[in-house]
């Protein structure tokens, strides 16, 4: 697959990539290997790390996007995945 | 606690009753250890999938197992986190769908 430029896409083309996630969850390991394989770059936030202030303020970002505030929730650029789902993800990276 | 020997007792306590672990070994074990961390961090081996909030009372429907593995695994056959499946759904006799969340929003608490 080429994009406009008659270049294969690149999967880490300026998209954000945000993962709520749980460390104890395997969904969310699942994510997280996922994105590495994809050799893109995220940022994640273990939420049940996480306490007090800086929780609830998480918990309420993360409620806006997924209101059942389940894990992990993704963001890829302007997409929300909720779940691990392999290929939903791989076509908001555009691959 | 050793997970390996709470793999076995918790085996022994569900495949009868038709819950059998996900046959891939190396997630089950991941969430066999993750409920060990749950049991140290709050006392009780909540969800590994699911935020606690640390209150047992409020927490009490996502203990492992929790309340929503039968109708999961009846409709899906395999519980949110994919730890406690079906035989269909371990021989791959049934599509490996993604469970969603079934518990109710308001039991939310944190």
């Amino acid at each position: 697959m080429v994009n406009d430029k008659g270049t294969a896409p690149d999967p880490s083309d300026d998209k954000n990539i945000q993962v709520y996630s749980l460390s104890t969850c395997s969904h969310c390991k699942a994510t997280k290997r996922l994105l590495a394989e994809c050799t893109v770059q995220y940022d994640f936030v273990d939420v049940d790390l996480l306490e007090g202030d800086e929780r609830k303020a998480i918990i309420e970002d993360i409620k806006k996007i997924n209101p059942r505030c389940s894990f992990p929730t993704i963001i890829i650029g302007n997409k929300v995945i909720v779940g691990y789902k392999e290929k939903e993800i791989k076509e908001a990276l555009g691959m | 606690m050793d997970a390996r020997k709470l793999y076995e007792q918790l085996r022994k306590i569900h495949e009868p009753k038709g819950y059998y672990f996900n046959r891939d070994e190396a997630r089950t074990m991941e969430l066999i250890e993750a409920l060990i961390v749950n049991k140290e961090r709050y006392g009780y081996m909540a969800c590994p999938c699911r935020l606690a909030s640390g209150d047992r009372e409020s927490d009490k429907d996502i203990i492992c197992p929790c309340v929503y593995r039968a109708p999961d695994v009846a409709e899906f056959g395999s519980c949110y986190c994919n730890l406690y499946v079906s035989k269909e759904w371990n021989e791959g006799k049934i599509p490996r769908d993604y469970v969603p969340e079934r518990r109710p929003p308001e039991k939310i608490v944190f």
